[in-house]
């Protein structure tokens, strides 16, 4: 333990520690704006600046170390003032077109500038030239909002090992981006957003369809069609002002409905679809010596990652489209029949925690309907902005339901959103149809949680053991990944999402998004199944229905064509 | 080591850069897998090219297994690296701060105009190329500019034709 005076006050630390940490141990705050717990500290922004006795200069408290008898001092004139002259100068490059930006209100330099007192732009000097790149369906940048704080490129090389945003240049023609000044979208870029999560500012967001989606609910020619996925739930009453891990599926559903959709269902339905398909795919797999293990196919980040980074590995990827693309699929044939629509004039809205997804859903092979089987995604964010046009008082709105069929679920498909849920599901239903026993436990607790990689052995009559992995975060997909390819990872069956936590801290999730948050909004998800009254898919009777109506059998004719796809080796 | 390798001299005017890419796999076998060693191996790619022009990126990240994104980043922050073709002859002017407030800039003007170049270019008969340094810790001669290896110490202007003249 180290031991230091801050303001006066004695703070004992772990060794290792920084001043910013022992700061926020005593209850003393530091205001930051390139620093990010669990992403980045890296003393750029030099908001965090602190007086530590002894030293000439004043110092950034998120990289100082906290050495023992340090004397610091958090606040006085020369500090504030320094500290203030920091976002001044960022604020003599910026744009400052806050009233009509993307992250207006949510802005951490607006915030800053505000905590800070800033009142006057003194340096009213050459702005960057900057640039906006919106040819990526998922993703969009607005280089001249960048205050070049590194977390996007941080998080793209630490954290997804995708490294595709770097520091180009130097000094003041600094910019983010990839080589060559190209588009994120003609590169390696898997569209998983997670730089949009961390960017402080306007510069990097999700390509909006909110227009796109309003267009649609305003023509009365079209039949508008809306899903949303489990995370979306767990996570929109951040934006009006619920705690994380408000499950808010009653008002969410109420407010689409007032924003005018024709029918609301839910991409859970297909989810207890995709581990009928999938499971059977796996059991098909292990009875036949089918390629060994089975890898998810349910995120659309790590699709791409993996089409970019494992090309070889290809072979291993379940052949099932993602729920959402099975259910836009579904929509416009199965359900466009059982109605009487015209599947031309119908439109499919999803509701995504994800930027990948509206890659997803333009995907050329994605139509196998006959049409775009999904037309639009909307991110979580983009759907609360839709919710705030319209007026909406969601706060006050009583809960709405889900329409038949393709709402009903159980509480296998919502555990989608978690890191580990797919999994999980798939256990609870290959264990049952593997032994025709009834499962007793139906927690699989050693797939739950936050680690980067979790393991577990499921012992199953006539099989025997069972071995599956998961990884979140594409950092941790790529170490499977090469243990796959040095033929150390024995397993059957593997489950992947791009993005650390699963779904609920998806690239299109509100912001913020961290370690406290993913868990609870993780939290709300295994609360919802386990307050459902089914939590199989298999016994899911609306999904039963559908194969007797329609699909007749798992990896039959019909899945085959409308459920099932193929990937392609993409470059690096 | 085999006398590719030994000493990574410029042979770009010798041979066609077609001809080059075999002695580029030497190099970045030396580094093959080792991320780290990112820079030495541009250093020596660009010794061998006289540039680095994107295929020789593309190889560097694919054999070092360094995104191309990143490769691009460190060459454009050090000014010692290029992605255009050199001249013959580098010619880079001196803006350290001592060389600055004594008419570092007018010399660059000078120069500039009479290679008809901007910072960064080349000259269209690949004699010369223009660069900018910050110290080259001649401050005492300042202003200064450095030809090739050669330094040049309280350049005037009406002298700066005279030096570039020597070399063909």
């Amino acid at each position: 333990m180290t031991t230091l005076t801050i303001d006066g006050q004695k703070v004992q630390v772990e060794q290792g520690a920084t001043i910013l940490q022992a700061a926020l141990k005593a209850k003393i705050h530091i205001p930051t704006l390139c620093y990010l717990s669990e992403v980045q500290a890296i003393g750029a922004c030099r908001v965090c600046l602190v007086e530590v006795e002894g030293n000439r200069a004043l110092q950034a408290a998120c990289v100082f170390p906290a050495t023992e008898g340090i004397v610091v001092i958090t606040n006085n004139e020369r500090v504030r003032k320094a500290r203030k002259f920091s976002v001044e100068m960022l604020i003599s490059n910026h744009p400052m077109d806050c009233l009509t930006c993307a992250r207006n209100l949510n802005c951490e330099l607006q915030k800053i500038a505000e905590e800070l007192g800033v009142r006057e732009v003194r340096f009213p000097g050459e702005k960057s030239k900057g640039g906006i790149d919106e040819l990526s369906p998922s993703i969009r940048r607005d280089q001249g909002k960048c205050i070049l704080c590194r977390r996007c490129v941080t998080v793209c090389q630490n954290i997804q090992t995708v490294t595709a945003l770097f520091a180009q240049g130097r000094g003041f023609e600094t910019k983010v981006g990839p080589a060559y000044d190209e588009s994120i979208n003609d590169i390696a870029c898997t569209n998983c957003g997670q730089c949009s999560l961390v960017c402080p500012v306007g510069a990097i967001t999700e390509k909006s369809s909110i227009d796109d989606v309003w267009d649609a609910l305003s023509d009365p020619s079209k039949f508008v069609v809306v899903q949303d996925a489990p995370a979306v739930r767990a996570a929109l009453g951040e934006e009006f002002g619920y705690p994380p891990g408000t499950l808010v599926t009653g008002k969410m559903l109420a407010a689409v409905r007032k924003l005018g959709f024709d029918r609301v269902f839910d991409t859970n339905f297909t989810a207890d679809l995709t581990i009928i398909e999938e499971g059977n795919e796996l059991i098909k797999r292990i009875k036949e010596g089918g390629t060994l293990p089975l890898i998810t196919s349910c995120s659309p980040g790590w699709i791409k990652f993996i089409e970019h980074f494992y090309p070889d590995l290809l072979p291993h990827l379940s052949t099932c489209k993602s729920p959402q693309q099975m259910l836009g699929a579904l929509a416009k044939t199965y359900y466009a029949e059982k109605e009487g629509i015209n599947p031309k004039d119908m439109v499919v809205v999803s509701v995504m925690p994800c930027t990948a997804k509206k890659f997803e859903c333009d995907r050329p092979e994605m139509t196998d309907s006959g049409y775009k089987d999904v037309d639009y995604v909307l991110t979580t964010r983009e759907l609360a902005r839709m919710i705030k046009q319209a007026g909406i008082e969601f706060n006050k709105l009583e809960d709405g339901e889900y329409d038949a069929p393709m709402g009903e679920y159980t509480g296998a498909a919502t555990l989608f959103g978690a890191t580990g849920g797919v999994m999980e599901a798939a256990l609870r239903t290959a264990y049952e149809v593997l032994t025709g026993k009834t499962l007793e436990n139906l927690d699989f607790i050693g797939v739950r949680g936050l680690k980067g990689i979790k393991e577990a052995i499921v012992p199953v009559e006539g099989v025997g053991d069972v071995k599956v992995a998961v990884a979140h975060g594409l950092g941790n997909a790529r170490k499977l990944m090469e243990r796959l390819k040095e033929g150390t990872a024995d397993y059957h069956f593997i489950e992947v999402m791009a993005c650390p936590g699963g779904c609920v801290g998806g690239g299109g999730q509100p912001i913020p998004v961290n370690y406290e948050i993913r868990q609870l909004r993780a939290e709300a998800l295994y609360q919802e199944d386990r307050d459902m009254p089914r939590r199989k898919s298999h016994e899911n009777p609306a999904v039963t229905r559908l194969y007797e109506e329609f699909l007749k059998t798992p990896l039959g004719e019909k899945s085959h064509h409308l459920l099932h796809t193929k990937y392609k080796a993409r470059g690096v | 080591m085999s006398d590719t390798d030994t000493n990574h001299e410029c042979v770009c005017a010798q041979l066609s850069e077609e001809e080059l890419y075999p002695r580029l796999e030497l190099i970045i076998e030396e580094h093959r897998n080792k991320p780290h060693e990112l820079i030495m191996a541009l250093h020596k790619a660009q010794n061998l090219f006289g540039y680095l022009p994107r295929k020789v990126q593309q190889m560097v990240a694919e054999g070092l297994k360094v995104s191309l994104n990143e490769i691009y980043g460190v060459i454009t922050f050090y000014s010692f690296f290029s992605t255009v073709p050199k001249g013959r002859h580098s010619v880079k002017v001196c803006l350290g701060t001592a060389c600055y407030v004594r008419g570092g800039q007018q010399t660059l003007e000078k120069v500039g105009k009479e290679l008809g170049a901007k910072v960064g270019d080349t000259t269209e008969d690949r004699r010369y190329s223009l660069d900018v340094v910050r110290c080259i810790g001649a401050c005492g001669l300042a202003p200064a500019m450095l030809v090739d290896d050669d330094v040049y110490g309280r350049v005037k202007s009406t002298k700066i034709m005279e030096i570039l003249d020597q070399y063909k």
